[in-house]
């Protein structure tokens, strides 16, 4: 019998229409799976067996009574635990919200539940998504499922690592500088951040309310797509939600054709501070794309080397006022109060409390530099490049029509490598920042291992505002022509768990 | 730009409400030296005639229908509540006055 983990999430939703396998097939498969190899990967917080089971037989009553099946019907799903999800503990990886159970769905939860979709639960990731590693989840760090020693990547980690593991075809990331392309590319699987305001917001716990989007985390580039077209579109609860049609995502997946494509490879993402391997894995399939018929051209992007330092004065300062709402008060954790203390010693000590390291590190740089007296050389001057950036962006896709380059400078490092080095850490979303702070969207997509460590290397696709599609397009056809070559999926060279 | 002392952190905190021990207080000070230092480098090409970004889309005055719709019930509103007292959020005292 064929492994019910190994399908795509389009040969399930195939699968399950025809008949082939039922839903609560699908669902115990997967739920199997996490209990065989998830005590290795610690890719879950909070797997929901009741509700999972409860969606594929729903599923199956629909398909036997003859209604129409979503499109994704049937398909399992891990959840990222920044996304809210009624009756089922949502925690962000933090202290503070432990054992909270949200009152609502977030849209996205709605959206995956109307289609059908099976969700097996709630992905492990750094406190209110700070990090790049989910070494700073309250609840112990996810291990890579290609060498359990290492980062997953972050924040979104588990998304990564249960998609990775074969836990579920799919997951649900988030991504302000990085969440989602960043692991998908340490662990050999596809992640894409779409336009800003292409997904809903509601109900995703703000990290920094202008850079933050969920999206897509898959094995295949097509899966991604159906995935995006599922969670996206205008959603009047998010004035920040974009009232436009969804980009054609499925289709250009579906047509992979790079031919007459002009591809920009952009200066100041390559070269030094970019691991050899991960260099050598990026050229040879910026080659890939030249032979199937693209474009290529060099293009500079001059302030993107500033990117990094502007993320990191834009994104605490947004935190610092969003992670404001965490005192305790109305739910989650409350420490201290004696009926003595005040509301505002209560708040400090639950805070302190609830509150990891690196949390507390963010908040109080974002305090800093909104302060009076410091908020023009810091939080202004960051809000001026953010524009640069955005400026780089329009010209540079005067000239070309994607921009690609590494997705992260490194393979996966040592869990604990970068812990004690905030600054190494922060590095490791160089060539992500960019797409956040202008708006535009990102894809990673696997292009090999590199030869010194035998490690995934991904590479990022990036597109003008609402061009997601060109992500597909360009994905579909590298990872086709990258079969080719390799004979099979990347990930069927990873250690067995 | 200025090294943070360990005064200007506790001051920091209390703004933030955030109750730190002492040696955290005297490790975020260096820490924040550190990433200050690095990220001060966007003064290097902010110049006066930029303009600022606050948000990647240009919209303004997003507004939805005035009509009445179905919102949380109050048991569904204080179900996460650390505290409750007659359908209300319990908090601790807010006046200085017991």
């Amino acid at each position: 019998m064929t492994d019910l983990t190994r399908l795509t999430a389009a040969g399930t939703a195939q699968a399950v229409a025809a008949g082939e396998a039922s839903a609560t097939e699908v669902a115990r498969a997967h739920l199997d799976r996490i209990g065989e190899v998830d005590a290795a990967v610690h890719a879950f917080l909070h797997v929901d067996t009741a509700g999972a089971l409860a969606a594929a037989a729903a599923v199956d009553a629909d398909r036997a009574a003859g209604r129409p099946l979503g499109p994704l019907a049937g398909v399992p799903l891990a959840l990222k635990d920044v996304l809210t999800m009624q009756g089922v503990p949502t925690t962000c990886g933090s202290r503070i919200l432990e054992g909270w159970l949200p009152a609502y769905d977030a849209t996205v939860t709605r959206r995956l539940r109307e289609a059908g979709v099976v969700i097996l639960g709630k992905t492990n990731m750094d406190e209110f998504a700070m990090g790049s590693s989910t070494e700073h989840s309250a609840y112990g760090p996810t291990h890579n499922p290609w060498d359990l020693a290492r980062i997953p990547g972050g924040s979104g980690g588990g998304s990564a690592a249960a998609v990775a593991a074969y836990e579920a075809p799919l997951a649900i990331g988030t991504d302000t500088g990085g969440s989602i392309r960043q692991p998908a590319a340490v662990t050999g699987t596809v992640g894409v951040k779409p336009t800003y305001g292409g997904v809903s917001r509601y109900g995703l716990v703000a990290l920094a309310s202008s850079l933050d989007q969920a999206g897509p985390c898959a094995r295949t580039v097509l899966d991604a797509a159906l995935l995006h077209a599922v969670i996206a579109g205008h959603d009047p609860h998010d004035s920040t939600s974009i009232d436009a049609p969804v980009p054609p995502v499925v289709e250009a997946a579906r047509a992979a054709d790079v031919r007459g494509m002009r591809i920009g490879v952009v200066r100041e993402l390559t070269g030094e501070g970019y691991q050899a391997g991960v260099q050598q894995r990026f050229d040879e399939a910026v080659g890939v794309l030249e032979e199937l018929g693209a474009q290529v051209h060099e293009v500079s992007c001059p302030h993107f080397p500033y990117a990094l330092a502007a993320y990191y004065l834009i994104l605490p300062s947004e935190c610092s006022s969003n992670l404001a709402r965490f005192d305790g008060m109305r739910y989650g954790l409350r420490v201290g109060d004696d009926s003595e203390r005040s509301v505002e010693e209560v708040m400090s000590l639950t805070r302190a409390a609830g509150f990891g390291d690196e949390v507390i590190r963010r908040v109080i740089l974002g305090t800093y530099a909104l302060s009076a007296g410091y908020y023009d050389a810091y939080y202004g001057s960051a809000q001026k490049v953010r524009t640069l950036i955005t400026r780089d962006f329009q010209s540079a896709f005067e000239q070309v029509d994607v921009l690609v380059s590494p997705t992260a400078p490194t393979t996966a490092f040592r869990l604990g490598e970068k812990l004690d080095d905030p600054l190494a850490m922060y590095l490791n979303d160089i060539a992500t920042i960019p797409a956040n702070l202008a708006g535009t969207p990102g894809l990673s997509v696997p292009v090999g291992l590199a030869p010194e460590d035998g490690l995934p290397v991904g590479l990022q696709v990036m597109a003008p505002v609402m061009a997601d599609d060109r992500l597909y397009r360009v994905g579909a056809a590298l990872e086709a022509a990258l079969l080719t070559r390799w004979g099979r999926p990347l990930l069927e060279e990873a250690p067995a768990l | 730009m200025p090294s943070i002392t360990r005064a200007e952190v506790a001051h920091l905190a209390r703004l933030a409400r955030l109750d730190l021990p002492p040696e955290h207080l005297d490790r975020l000070a260096g820490e924040l030296d550190v990433i200050l230092a690095s990220v001060a480098r966007v003064s290097e090409v902010a110049a006066a005639d930029v303009p600022p970004t606050s948000h990647p889309l240009p919209l303004t005055n997003v507004f939805r229908p005035d009509v009445v719709r179905p919102s949380l019930t109050v048991e569904q509103a204080l179900s996460a509540a650390p505290a409750v007292e007659d359908q209300r959020f319990r908090v601790p005292r807010i006046l200085d006055e017991v």
